[in-house]
C-alpha cells in the first residue's frame, strides 16, 4: 500500500500530537505513524484518557482530518520524499511533501557486573511495562541512576504494590539543590517534582548513590550501592535503572539532518538543515513535555507556512531552552559510573560483547569492526549510547533499516501477513 | 477491571486484561523472552522497544518485539 500526504508526522508523542494537530487545522492533509500500539509517547503511555492535556491533544486532533496509523515502524527512506514502514501485518509507504519528526528519546543504560540479570530493567523501563500490566506486588525494588524519571517510576511502583527499597540519585546532592531553586520559573514542574517527592516519601532518597554491581543467581537478588567511599548491599528482585535520556536519532541520521553535539539542529521554523525536514521535542534537547508541545505547534504552523503564528510561538522557547540545559547541568553522569564494568561484563546485549573487547579501540567503527559492537538487533542504540559515555565515541551511523525489516519490506514487495 | 482475555504462552494458557502487552503477560508467567547469543536468559529490559531484549515468536513470527504488542484472544507466543 502507498499513500500519500501533505505533511507526514513520525512519532505520537506530544510533540508529534501538537505538530499533527495544528498543520491539521490549518487544512494540510496529515498522517501521524506512531511505532506504539497507541498514541502518547512514552511520557503519556497508558494515560491519554487520565491526563487532562494529553485528552485535550488528543480530542483536537480527533476533531480535524488527521489519520493516525500506530504499530508501525519507518524503516527506511526508500526514495526523495518516501518512507518505508512495517507493521505487524507487513510494509507500507508514504509519501510526503513536509516531514515532521518527533521520535523522542530512549533511557542511557550503562553497563555494571549483573547489569544483564533477568530483574534488571531500565528506569523508565519499568514505568513502561507497569502501563503495560506488568504485576509487581509483594516485589522489593531498587529505583536507580539519575535524572527526574526515578522519582516517578518509585511512585509508579509503590502505586502498584512492590516495595522500595531505595531510590539512589547519583547526582550529588549540591547540583540538585541548585537545579531545585531554579524551578520555581517553571512553577508546572515545580508542582510535578513536589507530587512525585510526596508518592515516593516512604523510599528513602539518596543523592551521591549508585549501583556499583547487581548480583544473584540466574536471576536478581540483591544489588550492591556505593557513594565512592562505602559498599553496601540491599535484596532486590527488581531493579529499574536507567541515566538520562538519549534522543532518537536514527531516522534525522538516515535523512541526512546535521548534528551537533548529539542534537539536531534546526533553524526558528523548527526546520533542519534538510529542507522540508522539521525536527522537534528530544530530538533538538532533552526538555520533556512543554518544550516538545511548544516545539510540535511551531513545526506544525511552519509547514502550514503561517509566519506569524510560529513567531508567536517562539517567545516561550527560550524558558523551555533553558530548562533543558538545567536539566543537563544537574543530571551530567559522574566520571566514577565509567568505572563500573568488569572486563567480562557485556557492554553489547545484543552480540554479547564483553568491555575487554572494546578498550583500547580507536573508535565506534574500530570496535564495531572488531569485536560486532552494534550489529545486532538493536543497531546499538543500548550500546552505542553506553559507549559514547564510557569512551567518547561518537556513533553516527546513518544506513537503513532504521529498525530490523523484512527483506520483503525492504524490497518493497506488497506483503499482507495477516 | 478491564476485561480478560486468553493467549497461549509456550503452549500454557495465560489470562491478561485487555491492553497488557505481550512482554507483561510472559513475565507474568514468569518465563523470559530469550536466549542470547551466548546462551545467558533475558527478558524485557527497555519496555520501549529499542533494546530488542523482548524477542519471541508470536503467531509464527520470529522476532518480535513483544513490549510493542497487546495480548489478542488466542495469540499463540513462543519464547526462546
Amino acid at each position: 500500500m502507498t499513500a500519500q500526504f501533505d505533511v507526514v508526522v513520525v512519532g505520537a508523542g506530544p510533540g508529534g500530537l501538537a505538530a499533527a494537530t495544528v498543520s491539521a487545522e490549518a487544512g494540510l492533509r496529515v498522517c501521524v505513524v506512531d511505532d506504539n500500539p497507541a498514541a502518547g509517547g512514552q511520557i503519556w503511555r497508558g494515560q491519554t484518557e487520565s491526563n487532562g492535556r494529553a485528552r485535550s491533544w488528543l480530542a483536537r486532533l480527533q476533531a480535524t482530518q488527521a489519520t493516525v496509523w500506530n504499530g508501525l515502524r519507518v524503516v527506511d527512506l526508500a526514495a526523495e520524499k518516501r518512507l518505508r514502514l512495517e507493521g505487524a501485518s507487513g510494509g507500507c509507504d508514504l509519501l510526503f511533501d513536509k516531514l515532521i519528526v518527533a521520535t523522542g528519546a530512549r533511557e542511557r543504560f550503562l553497563p555494571f557486573p549483573g547489569w544483564t540479570l533477568p530483574g534488571v530493567m531500565g528506569a523508565g523501563g519499568a514505568q513502561a511495562l507497569l502501563k503495560a500490566g506488568l504485576k509487581v506486588q509483594g516485589r522489593r525494588a531498587v529505583v536507580a541512576g539519575s535524572g527526574p524519571l526515578l522519582l516517578a517510576v518509585a511512585a509508579s511502583l509503590r502505586t502498584h504494590g512492590a516495595q522500595v527499597a531505595a531510590v539512589c540519585e547519583q547526582a550529588p546532592l549540591r547540583r540538585l539543590v541548585r537545579f531545585g531553586a531554579g524551578l520555581w520559573r517553571h512553577a508546572g514542574k515545580l508542582a510535578e517534582g513536589v507530587q512525585y517527592q510526596l508518592q515516593s516519601r516512604f523510599a528513602p532518597y539518596r543523592t551521591n548513590c549508585w549501583v556499583a554491581r547487581a548480583e544473584g543467581a540466574g536471576k536478581l537478588e540483591r544489588v550492591v550501592l556505593t557513594n565512592g567511599r562505602r559498599q553496601w548491599t540491599v535484596a532486590c528482585d527488581l531493579l529499574a535503572c536507567g541515566f538520562n535520556l538519549v534522543p532518537n536519532l536514527e531516522l534525522p541520521l538516515l535523512l541526512g539532518c546535521r548534528v551537533e553535539e548529539g542534537l539536531i539542529q534546526v533553524d526558528a521554523r523548527q526546520q533542519s538543515s534538510c529542507e522540508n525536514v522539521f525536527c522537534v521535542g528530544e530530538l533538538t534537547g532533552v526538555g520533556g513535555l512543554d518544550k516538545a508541545l511548544l516545539e510540535g505547534q511551531i513545526a506544525g504552523w511552519a509547514a502550514a507556512r503561517d509566519a506569524q503564528r510560529v513567531q508567536a510561538l517562539q517567545r516561550g522557547l527560550k524558558k523551555q531552552k533553558q530548562f533543558a540545559r538545567r536539566l543537563e547541568e544537574a543530571f551530567a553522569l559522574r566520571p566514577e559510573l565509567r568505572l563500573l564494568p568488569e572486563a567480562d561484563t557485556l557492554v553489547c546485549r545484543c552480540e554479547d560483547v564483553p568491555y575487554v573487547a572494546l578498550c583500547g579501540r580507536s573508535g565506534w567503527r574500530d570496535a564495531k569492526l572488531r569485536s560486532r559492537v552494534g550489529m545486532g538487533a538493536c543497531q546499538g542504540r543500548v550500546c552505542g549510547a553506553a559507549a559514547e559515555f564510557l569512551f567518547g565515541w561518537q556513533k553516527r551511523d546513518r544506513r537503513p533499516p532504521v529498525f530490523p525489516a523484512t527483506v520483503a519490506t525492504m524490497a518493497g514487495e506488497e506483503n499482507n501477513r495477516n | 477491571m478491564a476485561e480478560e482475555i486468553s493467549l497461549t504462552i509456550d503452549g500454557e494458557t495465560v489470562r491478561v486484561a485487555r491492553g497488557t502487552s505481550v512482554a507483561a503477560a510472559i513475565l507474568k508467567t514468569g518465563k523470559l523472552s530469550r536466549t542470547s547469543v551466548s546462551g545467558e536468559p533475558r527478558g524485557p529490559f527497555c519496555g520501549m522497544g529499542i533494546c530488542m531484549e523482548c524477542r519471541a515468536t508470536i503467531d509464527g513470527v520470529a522476532q518480535q518485539t513483544t513490549c510493542r504488542r497487546q495480548c489478542e484472544p488466542g495469540m499463540e507466543v513462543v519464547t526462546g
